[in-house]
């Protein structure tokens, strides 16, 4: 099968135990890092924005900014993948429970901030961003048919393209169906070629097996507890310099990842 | 702006939708000017307002394997998949190039939400799910493109894209690229989003729902009716169907505007379609007919109607079909192209149905009533919440040789 080679020039990261990919750094060198505050900063977004903005929105925003940042680019220019295997949690508990009581009450806003895209949705806002940009959704599988998706892009159009896979945790009677217990995010900037600022090449090449690699904790319980976590193998080889990984792309198809650090 | 692509075949095709299951249905209503629409009767409580409801779907029984699936959208899709002998082709797609070559790409705005609103009006005593309504792939976004995954058995690339309003035709931008890079040989795209309390309640909560038959461009058009649709394509290479109507062009772009409302100059729409017809290979004069978003919003129909004014000359006709069909949200844009695609077909301009009293801003381009002649290039428009817009253009085979 062809591969696809792509350029990682920005990594961004966020979950209730990592501030930033430098914190999952830390953490592979032992060294338990500060955790951050509650709430994802998302300073990309204008304040009256932050404030309407749900926090499934923050913590996609807030690895989006961290990626861009660290490559440089101008996001106003940047394609947009985002990825989430079940959008925001919180609002489909609201609208599940306000729809079985009191249908005719259900709030415009949250209404609207209900779509997959709405994280892209106010990047693209926040950054005038009109490039083509995209949501996407794949189960457990999402963090890789979403690298699927943003490599492809890279390499038929030659362009960057921004890839965020997130997912908030979930809360009411849908947690028991999610069980996402805790927030992971995280974002690659991906180029067509190197860059002065390119950490990592990563070679992609499909397989017909969905199985990821094993994972040491703590890694391998956040990866249990948030399905966009299914991209710490990759994002763990990023923060060693080197290495190989695979991950699920599909129900029966996967990832090979080959990186060679250039950082 | 892109350079020229090579063109994909589209081999199959089929839509279900208020006008009926498969393109024969489809094409009878929208040869008799017949509208799907009716007054809402599917909500969990009262709502005036009317939809385009698909007939049967409560009957569909899904295949025994397949009964872990069982809601409403998912019947949806089945009832889709089986007409116009879309399975067959596709299972002759997985034998001749692998099922592991064969991409699966759906868009969708809710897929299985009522399942999951459903599983919320019969909450257990203890406040949680009960045990019938348990099966958590069901109660996620990915839950349609699972299913017919499974459905037919298809092993390749494999997701959903939720972008609102545009994601099945966002799909087919998706598939070339896979197709054109060598990751698959064939691409099954296509889109089912089914009615449900959460949009009807929550584009009703937005003051965007109309209380009678949507009129799309009228001067007194008052909102959107929604509906729900199943439209499936395959594709292929040309060189696999020489004869084969083929997807020429697709474009993406986003307004960075506003979440709910376009862009006040469609600057979005007009990049999408730009890119379009660069992929393309286009000129806008060369293009015979667009099938318009046209959802009857107030904002929607004004914008899109100043871009064919100043994008296309007057004999490239444009007309909505939400008249017809309601709007299906995520399935939009597929049941869209394969209007598009029944145009180049049959040579048949579909009339702009519930435009009574044309919106001033409406140029000459516009067909308020069904029209007879020969088209060889189709565009397609989507646009969803997000400031999210796609454009697809297909033409009749050879055409773009």
């Amino acid at each position: 099968m062809s591969g696809l080679d792509v350029w990682v020039d920005g990594v961004g990261l966020w979950s209730s135990q990592l501030a930033d990919f430098a914190a999952l750094r830390e953490v592979l060198a032992g060294r338990p890092p500060q955790p951050p505050p509650r709430r994802p900063a998302a300073a990309t977004l204008p304040a009256n924005e932050r404030r309407r903005a749900p926090e499934s929105v923050l913590l996609a925003v807030e690895v989006a900014g961290q990626a861009v940042a660290m490559s440089g680019q101008d996001a106003a220019g940047v394609a947009c993948v985002f990825a989430s295997s079940h959008g925001d949690q919180a609002i489909t508990d609201y609208m599940c429970a306000t729809l079985a009581q009191v249908p005719t009450e259900l709030s415009p806003i949250r209404f609207h901030n209900s779509v997959h895209n709405a994280a892209v949705g106010y990047w693209t806002i926040a950054t005038g961003c009109h490039a083509p940009s995209t949501a996407i959704a794949a189960q457990r599988a999402s963090f890789g048919a979403g690298l699927l998706e943003a490599a492809s892009q890279v390499c038929s159009e030659q362009r960057p393209v921004l890839l965020v896979c997130s997912d908030y945790l979930g809360n009411g009677p849908l947690l028991e169906v999610t069980a996402c217990t805790q927030p992971f995010g995280c974002a690659l900037l991906l180029m067509p070629t190197r860059s002065p600022r390119s950490l990592a090449r990563l070679r992609l090449t499909l397989t017909t097996t969905a199985a990821s690699s094993t994972l040491d904790e703590p890694l391998a319980s956040w990866r249990q507890a948030n399905p966009s976590a299914t991209a710490l193998p990759l994002l763990a080889r990023l923060a060693q310099g080197d290495g190989s990984c695979h991950i699920a792309a599909a129900a029966q198809l996967g990832l090979q990842i080959d990186m060679e650090s250039v950082a | 702006m892109p350079t020229k692509m090579t063109p994909l075949a589209v081999t199959a095709h089929t839509a279900t939708s208020a006008l009926g299951s498969g393109l024969a249905a489809q094409l009878a209503a929208l040869e008799s000017a017949r509208s799907g629409l009716r007054p809402n009767d599917i909500s969990s409580a009262p709502l005036a307002c009317w939809i385009g409801r698909v007939d049967g779907v409560e009957a569909v029984r899904l295949p025994a394997s397949l009964q872990v699936w069982d809601c409403r959208n998912n019947r949806l899709a089945w009832l889709g998949l089986n007409q116009d002998g879309f399975m067959p082709k596709v299972e002759a797609a997985r034998a001749r190039y692998g099922a592991a070559r064969v991409a699966l790409l759906l868009g969708t705005s809710t897929a299985s939400i009522g399942a999951t609103e459903e599983a919320y009006r019969q909450l257990d005593a203890d406040g949680g799910f009960s045990d019938d309504r348990l099966y958590p792939p069901l109660h996620a976004p990915h839950s349609l493109t699972a299913f017919v995954a499974a459905a037919l058995q298809l092993e390749g690339p494999c997701l959903t894209v939720s972008t609102a309003c545009s994601s099945s035709a966002k799909v087919f931008a998706s598939a070339e690229r896979l197709i054109r890079l060598g990751l698959a040989d064939a691409a099954v795209v296509g889109g089912v989003d089914s009615l449900c309390d959460s949009v009807l309640f929550g584009f009703n909560a937005l003051e965007l729902v109309s209380h009678e038959p949507c009129r799309p461009f009228d001067a007194a058009r008052n909102g959107i009716s929604i509906g729900e649709a199943a439209g499936f394509a395959l594709l292929e290479r040309a060189a696999a169907a020489p004869d084969a109507i083929q997807l020429l062009g697709y474009g993406e772009a986003s307004d960075a505007h506003h979440m709910s409302t376009p862009h006040p100059q469609g600057l979005g729409a007009e990049l999408a379609l730009d890119d379009a017809l660069a992929r393309a290979g286009l000129s806008a004069g060369q293009v015979d007919y667009i099938n318009l978003h046209g959802t009857a919003s107030q904002k929607n129909d004004e914008v899109e109607a100043a871009l064919v004014s100043r994008a296309f000359p007057a004999r490239t006709r444009a007309s909505s079909t939400k008249g017809y069909t309601g709007h299906t949200l995520g399935a939009a844009g597929i049941v869209e192209a394969t209007v598009a695609m029944q145009a180049i077909e049959h040579g048949l301009i579909p009339g702009n149905l519930g435009g009574d009293t044309p919106d001033p801003g409406c140029g000459a381009q516009f067909a308020w009533r069904n029209e007879r002649q020969t088209v060889d290039v189709a565009l397609s428009n989507s646009f969803g919440f997000g400031g999210n817009n796609a454009c697809l253009a297909f033409a009749r085979a050879g055409f773009g040789a």
